[in-house]
């Protein structure tokens, strides 16, 4: 039983798929292993933007254009979240 | 021009926008130093996401408008977010150095 349709798709797409996986187990291992907390905040910000271009990509391959509303919103609030980190990493207000 | 050449173009656009995002993670792994990742991790993956969604839309010319949207919002507040970033690091350290001047010297 199939819950989703999805249309056949072709070479280059499945490639740019992996591609983009593989980009987010590297951000998750610099997430894992980053000696400071600096290269933290720096691995969730680069997941924010992959985040944002995937749900894009889910946009395309589902053919449903409500997902690009939900991809905007990854994009504000991965904006606000590191600038919330930024401002934490200072310690307090500045 | 023919919908066949658009196609092949468009997923072309896919295919570089993942690949600068690929790359752009492993600098993020690869580099040595705090600001040399922040660098690539920050620059690389912007002209890749822009690409990617130049890709969407040549798949989907009705999105066009949203895609647009959602790029210039990536092309308007990554830069400030890394900026803020390095510029977060640096008062730190300058900070860390203050605390400490009469151990390090």
């Amino acid at each position: 039983m199939q819950i989703v349709q999805i249309d056949a798709i072709s070479t280059m797409q499945f490639i740019s798929l992996l591609l983009v996986g593989g980009a987010v187990l590297l951000t998750l291992l610099r997430f894992l292993i980053g000696p400071t907390g600096a290269d933290r905040v720096v691995a969730t910000d680069v997941a924010g933007v992959i985040a944002t271009v995937s749900v894009a990509l889910a946009a395309l391959f589902f053919g449903s254009a409500l997902y690009l509303d939900l991809a905007l919103l990854f994009g504000v609030l991965s904006f606000v979240g590191v600038i919330a980190l930024a401002r934490t990493m200072l310690g307090g207000r500045r | 021009m023919n919908i066949f050449q658009i196609d092949i173009i468009a997923d072309l656009m896919l295919l570089i926008g993942s690949a600068f995002i690929f790359l752009g993670a492993l600098g993020l792994l690869r580099m040595p130093d705090f600001y040399s990742r922040i660098q690539a991790g920050t620059k690389a993956v912007t002209l890749g996401a822009v690409a990617l969604l130049i890709g969407v839309a040549l798949h989907q010319p009705l999105w066009s408008s949203k895609l647009l949207l959602i790029a210039l919002f990536i092309l308007m507040t990554n830069p400030i977010g890394s900026s803020t970033l390095a510029r977060a690091f640096m008062y730190k350290n300058k900070m860390h150095k203050k605390k400490y001047k009469d151990i390090n010297s």
